[in-house]
């Protein structure tokens, strides 16, 4: 027999056994925005990290240029979850926001019911390239600005332009810390994902 | 299905796969639900006896067995396939597909809105 399985931390957390549904939401965001924070406050496990291959081929690789022994890099995925009902659990992705990740993406993206962006108001730029991807993938998508007490505080309006925002997405503000407040996030993009589905019925 | 075959270089294959790096069966999306069928472990490699066990306890999804066993996601997902074929694990699944989405995004927001 081999030895006792090396989990990465405490035994697992099965799911009630009535649960019969699971679904996705992704977190997406530019580098240290917060994304790892967010699901780690919502989830009811201790978030994991998993890791997938990738190649550089077709992809625009910056971290292994001149390392040409090396074929492959590792993409990093957090991700929680938080059982909703009997019958639903929900699957939060922490999710990175370079193209080069966009491997990761469609399978991220497949089935996943919408996205919540979550931005940093002192690198508003650095959102477009995610905002572009979700417009690729055809996924809706809210924005969350998660506040940071060194950040400048714009009026909405002013976001709303500098991200070019769509008169109907939402744009709210969070603390990824704050549970409460992380929640409301996630029903502001529900919400709007239900509105979206309401007007293509 | 395969995946065509341009995309075969992504995900480096692994030992523990038999150098295999995709999957016999394509049912395993991030988040399907998995669940061990019985104990039985013979015939099986170190790494997917790792997963049965794992899965014995109850439903986990794709994703988070990757997690526990520190495995790569593409590399997880063939083992499943394997295991599945063998009728050592089975999905628990109800497709999302079968339900209106609509329902089951109200569902979501109740269940959000739950835990405020």
């Amino acid at each position: 027999m081999d030895s006792a399985p090396a989990f990465e931390t405490a035994p697992p957390a099965y799911l009630p056994e009535t649960v019969r549904t699971a679904v996705k939401l992704l977190i997406v965001g530019h580098f240290a925005v917060g994304k790892t924070t967010f699901v780690g406050t919502l989830s009811e496990i201790r978030p994991l990290r998993t890791e997938e291959l990738m190649t550089q081929a077709g992809a625009v690789v910056d971290d292994l240029a001149g390392v040409p022994d090396k074929t492959t890099t590792t993409v990093a995925m957090d991700f929680g979850r938080l059982t909703l009902s009997d019958r639903l659990v929900l699957y939060l992705f922490g999710t990175p926001g370079q193209s080069r990740f966009e491997r990761l993406w469609q399978d991220l993206a497949r089935g996943a019911l919408g996205a919540l962006v979550l931005v940093d108001t002192a690198r508003l730029r650095q959102s477009f390239e995610v905002m572009d991807l979700l417009e690729r993938h055809g996924l809706p998508y809210a924005v969350a600005v998660n506040r940071f007490e060194t950040a400048p505080a714009f009026p909405d309006q002013e976001i709303r332009e500098a991200l070019d925002l769509l008169p109907e997405t939402p744009l709210v503000t969070c603390d990824a810390r704050d549970q409460a407040s992380s929640t409301r996030a996630l029903i502001a993009l529900v919400d709007h994902l239900i509105s979206l589905d309401q007007e293509s019925a | 299905m395969n995946r065509p075959r341009g995309e075969r270089a992504l995900v480096r294959p692994h030992v523990v796969t038999g150098g295999r790096a995709h999957p016999s069966r394509n049912v395993f999306d991030l988040v399907t639900l998995v669940i061990a069928v019985g104990d039985r472990q013979a015939g099986l490699g170190p790494e997917q006896r790792r997963i049965v066990r794992l899965c014995q306890g109850g439903a986990l999804s794709v994703v988070e067995i990757a997690g526990h066993l520190r495995l790569p996601v593409g590399v997880t997902r063939v083992l499943l396939s394997d295991l599945m074929d063998g009728g050592h694990v089975t999905t628990r699944a109800a497709s999302t597909a079968q339900q209106p989405r609509l329902q089951l995004l109200q569902e979501v927001l109740d269940g959000l809105r739950a835990r405020l």
